[in-house]
């Protein structure tokens, strides 16, 4: 038992009293600087290190931007290089990307939507295969896809690269399952359908009119990380030995080092731009779920 | 006697319209389950074509000779030094990668989540940063690095002029410079996979048990750590398949030495013509196959012991 | 450290500061030890099952980045066994008050006495008080009775001595067959009755509740209160419950603290409250009640022509407002009126309430028309339903008159 008296008189003479959670918040801030300060730096130091690696020539250590001005003008000649492949390979990933998103959404949105209403059983299934990616790694994937594109490539269509999509649907189908999911769980989607059917709705009007624009969040998201996987990919392109951004940042870099770094640091910022934007998304999503009236205090 | 007669004629249409109405409902009901079905049709067609079937070619060409029988003997390759020495590598490098990974992105999770906002621009900033180097950064991560402590990297002329130690131009292909490269993307994957589990750590639960007399030891030891735990197990193990997985990354740190199994698999698509190398690619692809699948099913395994409270 | 250890300790606390509990600024000296007189003994042994009391002295709570006080200079003194609620709407305090008291929040002036020992700057996993918040507040890995255990546990106390104590308060709180489930698995109010356990299974000094109902349905809610002012009573706990609902806190209080801007507007018991508030604020917080036009001298005011004497704080003047409740006011039908008081009202409304009805009637002699914002003034009166005006109805004329009853003018 303390010595109330002693207390109070402290109290009188208008000392604080001790600020023991004060003191802790202090100390966690503390813990907290150093572990991300050690983390962050060694997560930035080699995106600085690319940054400087391309403004400083290696062998003659000149400062120069000419890899970058070499980027943006389109011509490499001044560092000796030819930049055809990487145009080739950006070209190939941008329509890549499109064509991929839209097949994508072609073959999940609608399904999902109605597997979601209709049946929780064949929801789980769809579940279960759009996830498998995630445990089948693509280098192995790569391996039974080769006599498949083999096939396509003779009988069917051509190697152009765009008929890489068809796999990288596949890649991106785990991202883009969650993606939406998250969608569909966050609206009621049921009475969203029952209201507009009683209504007097058709389906397809219920869908484009009623869904879609209820899901477009989800939908926007998906498409961002489809992008950014098929931008990055290079395991399947590679093996299959079609081109596309990252196979030609690889064969560039063989011969300049310097610019294939730039258009890579160029690349992630773009990714971590669209990462961005696809969390400001998914807080709106989660914002209009939790937006709903609340009682209480 | 009326009221009796209205009763019974009320109770008779009543049993007679169920039955009726149920036969068909159960039509319609069928009816609309097929049609469910039929439109799920283009997905599961498209993933067999895709997934289902790569995989299946994956595991038949495992176990065919090069005329179409059936052998075991494409798996005796598996046991020779070049192999098993690349399984070991594989293993070593995303056993250890995994280990920093999962301990250092815990963690960065824990700092990132205590005493700031959830929507703080720093969450935000760290988090896509994350998700980019864990997911898309692939060949762009090797430049990274070489551009750091390659043999004309930044780092390395640093340290050089700094104090006057030359880097070995080949660290960066041994096996910790292979271990700190695939920390660079195990580190992001585990913020991104770990920071929900550390924000669902309720305030509520550490001032509870302070109020029931707990010190911050016991707070750590009996609540936080116990409630984190398969989460950050099946987070490490997933750390694990992704590192054992990846391709890209160490594709473009060797271009020649198959000293991973994922370019092991590439040396042997690229051979696939010699008869020695016959089914050597599937053989490699289905035991990453196996790993992985065992390294899930632990993973599921624990999440699903920690479901009996989650 | 044994949980008997405890209880004396606290009861000794409890006992000094009982008998210094008109002199709450002296010091604990003299009292200790061989002054323990036979009654003072006596009084030990009877607040040793009561728990402590606790006096929060002119304590000032400021958030970190915020120039508001969110306690200011604020004052409460609870006799031990005694159960106070603290009411007030959002932002008020209410909460602060309870979370400085347990130590989860710094003070930065004042001072916190619990059972005579000043716990100011006592850490919360030494002061011996334990919380049941709004929700949550189970850890999720443990079952029901592992929860419960807990507080023990950390104590030191061994494996079978407190399985048994928690078996015990969870068949004190009618859950003894829920012991093995994870809170998970539980509805809302099992989840609280848990939290209640547990808290109360350490045998607190002081059991602390912030809006333990207020995540909970209506009927849960109701059938849980009850719950925990018999165990309150039972168990003799000093009980300090945090609420914004105002049925709740007449409820369960044995007195009710009101308050508003970080302090305490008026503490009383709850029949007092209600019929005696001492601020417009409390009387317009707790229950209904009807700002009517009148002429005050301080101790008795002119409304409707009726005298109505008035409650001490009252203001003087004409008009002032004076706070009438609803089944204060007597209704009857026009020209049927005994005496000259009252005021011509029309019939607006009559809500059938099951045993009382209440009638919104609008003044229709029209002196007051800017009274109320500019509409016509509206009253409200409440009477048993076996007392409305036979046929009464909407557009009927009626008069209505204040009962001479005391009420507050301001």
């Amino acid at each position: 038992m303390k010595n109330v008296n002693q207390n109070q008189t402290a109290a009188v003479k208008g000392a604080m009293p001790p600020q023991l959670r004060a003191a802790r918040v202090r100390k966690q801030s503390v813990i907290k600087f150093v572990i991300l300060f050690i983390t962050l730096a060694f997560l930035f130091v080699p995106l600085i290190a690319m940054l400087v690696f391309t403004l400083r020539h290696p062998l003659s250590g000149r400062w120069s931007a000419a890899p970058w001005i070499a980027i943006f003008t389109g011509n490499g000649e001044s560092l000796g290089a030819d930049l055809t492949v990487l145009w080739q390979g950006l070209g190939a990933s941008l329509g890549l990307c499109l064509v991929t998103v839209v097949l994508m959404l072609l073959l999940m949105v609608p399904t999902m939507v109605i597997v979601h209403i209709r049946s929780k059983a064949l929801e789980r299934a769809i579940e279960w295969v759009a996830t498998l990616p995630l445990t089948i790694p693509a280098i192995v994937l790569v391996v039974g896809l080769g006599p498949i594109y083999r096939w396509l490539s003779s009988q069917v269509l051509d190697t152009n690269p765009i008929w890489l999509c068809f796999a990288y649907v596949v890649l991106v189908m785990p991202f883009a399952f969650r993606a939406i999911a998250v969608g569909l769980n966050s609206i009621d989607v049921k009475t969203l359908v029952e209201a507009s059917r009683s209504l007097g709705a058709s389906w397809p009007k219920v869908f484009f009119r009623v869904i879609i624009p209820n899901l477009w969040q989800s939908i926007l998201s998906a498409s961002f990380i489809s992008i950014a996987v098929v931008l990055g990919e290079y395991t399947v392109a590679s093996l299959l030995g079609r081109m596309n951004l990252q196979v030609a940042l690889y064969q560039l870099g063989q011969s300049n080092s310097q610019i294939s770094t730039a258009m890579s640091l160029l690349a992630l910022l773009f990714g971590v731009v669209l990462l961005v934007a696809l969390d400001l998304i998914s807080e709106r999503i989660g914002k209009s779920r939790t937006g709903e009236p609340k009682e209480g205090k | 006697m009326t009221a009796a007669i209205a009763q019974n004629g009320s109770v008779a249409g009543k049993a007679a319209g169920p039955s009726a109405t149920s036969s068909s409902s159960a039509i319609a009901r069928h009816r609309k389950e097929l049609g469910t079905f039929a439109v799920t049709i283009p997905f599961f067609a498209y993933t067999a074509c895709f997934l289902l079937a790569p995989t299946v070619i994956v595991i038949v060409g495992a176990f065919q000779t090069r005329d179409g029988g059936f052998t075991i003997e494409n798996f005796t390759k598996l046991f020779e030094p070049n192999t098993v020495s690349a399984f070991v590598t594989s293993i070593l490098v995303s056993l250890a990668s995994s280990v920093i990974g999962a301990v250092v992105g815990g963690l960065a999770s824990y700092a990132l989540v205590i005493g700031s906002k959830p929507n703080g621009l720093l969450r935000r900033m760290v988090s896509a940063i994350s998700s980019v180097l864990a997911q898309f950064g692939g060949v762009m991560l090797a430049f990274a690095f070489i551009a750091t402590i390659g043999i004309n990297g930044i780092g390395t002329m640093l340290i050089k002029t700094v104090t006057g130690l030359t880097v070995n131009p080949n660290w960066l292909s041994s096996l910790p410079g292979l271990v700190t490269v695939y920390c660079y993307f195990q580190i992001p994957l585990m913020i991104i996979i770990f920071l929900p589990a550390v924000d669902s750590i309720r305030p509520q639960w550490r001032e509870a048990c302070e109020s029931l007399g707990g010190n911050t030891v016991q707070y750590w030891t009996r609540i936080a750590l116990p409630i984190l735990a398969p989460r950050f197990i099946s987070a490490f193990l997933l750390l694990f398949a992704s590192a054992f997985s990846a391709y890209a990354t160490a594709a473009a740190l060797f271009s020649q030495r198959s000293i991973l199994v994922p370019l092991m698999i590439q040396g042997a698509m690229r051979n696939e013509m010699d008869p020695n190398q016959q089914g050597f690619a599937q053989v490699l692809a289905f035991a990453m196959i196996i790993v992985v699948a065992i390294v899930m099913l632990l993973s599921h395994a624990v999440e699903k012991r920690a479901g009996r409270w989650q | 450290m044994s949980l008997t250890d405890q209880n004396v300790t606290a009861g000794g606390a409890a006992q000094a500061e009982d008998a210094f509990k008109n002199d709450p600024t002296a010091t604990l000296e003299g009292v200790r030890g061989k002054d323990v007189t036979k009654a003072a003994k006596a009084l030990l042994k009877d607040s040793t099952t009561r728990g402590g009391g606790i006096q929060m002295q002119d304590v000032v709570k400021i958030y970190p980045g915020s120039t508001v006080h969110a306690l200011d200079d604020f004052n409460l003194d609870i006799k031990p066994g005694e159960m106070v609620v603290l009411l007030g709407g959002s932002g008020c305090g209410k909460s602060t008050a309870l979370r400085s008291l347990a130590g989860l929040e710094d003070i930065q002036g004042g001072r916190i006495v619990v059972g005579g020992q000043d716990v100011t700057g006592v850490p919360v996993n030494k002061r011996g008080m334990s919380m049941v918040f709004q929700a949550y507040s189970l850890f999720p890995h443990m079952t029901a009775v592992e929860n419960v255990e807990f507080g023990l546990e950390v104590r030191g106390v061994g494996r079978a001595e407190r399985r048994k104590v928690a078996m015990e308060q969870l068949e004190l709180v009618g859950l003894a067959d829920q012991a093995n489930k994870y809170t998970q698995q539980m509805s809302g109010g099992q989840q609280q009755r848990v939290a209640l356990a547990r808290a109360l299974a350490i045998k607190p000094r002081v059991l602390l509740l912030d809006e333990p109902l207020s995540a909970l349905d209506a009927k849960v809610r109701v059938q849980l209160r009850d719950e925990i002012r018999r165990i309150q009573l039972n168990t003799g706990t000093t009980t300090v419950f945090v609420t914004h609902d105002q049925e709740e806190a007449l409820a369960v209080a044995d007195r009710i603290g009101v308050m508003n801007h970080g302090r305490i507007e008026q503490i009383a018991a709850p029949q007092d409250l209600y019929q005696r508030p001492a601020t417009e604020y409390v009387a317009t917080f707790i229950g209904l009640t009807n700002r009517l036009p009148g002429a005050s001298d301080g101790t008795e005011a002119v409304v409707f022509g009726q005298r109505v004497p008035l409650l001490p704080g009252s203001k003087q003047g004409d008009p002032v407002a004076v706070l009438v409740r609803p089944e204060n006011i007597a209704l009857v039908r026009a020209g049927e009126a005994d005496s000259a008081a009252g005021e011509h009202a029309r019939v607006e409304v009559i809500h059938f309430l099951g045993a009382v009805a209440r009638v919104d009637c609008e003044i229709s002699s029209g002196e007051y028309p800017h009274w109320n914002k500019g509409e016509q003034l509206k009253v409200t009166v409440q009477l048993p339903a076996n007392e409305l005006p036979a046929g009464l109805a909407a557009g009927d004329e009626v008069v209505v008159t204040p009962r001479p009853v005391a009420a507050l003018a301001c």
